[in-house]
């Protein structure tokens, strides 16, 4: 690519990469629990490196891109990997606040819900929680005997 | 072109800056991981700058590398924290995956 155009695009999308990544670690630094800042954490990050992977390669030499390229790829495929397995083990752990949840669509989809975590609360699928636990409860277990297959 | 690289090496140092408040302060060990999965993904972006800056390929081995370590390190730590954060007295109970 020429020679200006190049600066001006790689400028343009490393100065813009930067900017996401400031903003998603802002976003870390004020959003209330694990899951929010899970948000801040996956998307703005990797919006913000594959920003500035484009911008480097632009700049390179073509072989070197290709190595570039890759490593987009990696982060695109593992970060939703890890942002699954956190909020996972923050929901199975109790590492966030159930008063901010809109929808907990777990709650009666795990087997590991229906502990009580450190500060004693009991969470909904806990069958002598509340009534509306008993059904959720009735319903995992109804679930439970089918086979799964 | 080196403004630009120097303007981008001191945003990406300051969003490591606030990250690193958040290791530090954060209250519970997967708050710390996930910072620390992010400052994994700063360390790439200032490699990936340093790499267009240079103009020279002999980074990317570490770019790759580095990628792999991070995403393996946070997993494995979700993992254990995971499993050692489950309550209660008794054997460990099975993962998500039996």
């Amino acid at each position: 690519m020429s020679g200006l155009v190049a600066d001006v695009a790689t400028s343009v999308l490393m100065l813009g990469g930067a900017a996401f990544c400031v903003l998603g670690a802002w976003g870390l630094l004020r959003f209330p629990d694990v899951p929010a800042r899970l948000q801040a954490a996956t998307k703005p990050q990797t919006i913000g490196l594959l920003a500035i992977l484009a911008g480097a390669a632009l700049r390179t030499d073509p072989r070197y891109a290709s190595g570039l390229v890759l490593v987009g790829l990696f982060q695109l495929v593992t970060a939703p990997v890890l942002a699954q397995r956190i909020s996972r083990a923050a929901h199975r752990t109790g590492y966030l606040r159930r008063d901010l949840l809109l929808a907990d669509e777990l709650a009666d989809g795990l087997p590991n819900t229906a502990d009580t975590d450190e500060t004693g609360d009991v969470h909904p699928a806990d069958p002598a929680a509340t009534d509306a636990g008993e059904d959720a409860a009735a319903d995992a277990d109804a679930s439970d005997e089918e086979p799964p297959h | 072109m080196q403004v630009v690289y120097t303007i981008t090496l001191g945003m990406v140092t300051a969003a490591g800056l606030l990250t690193l408040v958040r290791v530090v302060r954060g209250p519970t060990e997967l708050d710390r991981v996930v910072a620390l999965d992010v400052l994994v993904v700063l360390i790439l972006t200032a490699v990936t700058v340093e790499v267009a800056r240079l103009d020279e390929g002999f980074n990317l081995a570490l770019l790759g590398s580095v990628a792999l370590l991070g995403f393996l390190g946070a997993a494995t730590a979700a993992r254990l924290v995971e499993l050692r954060g489950l309550p209660g007295p008794g054997p460990r109970r099975p993962g998500p995956d039996q």
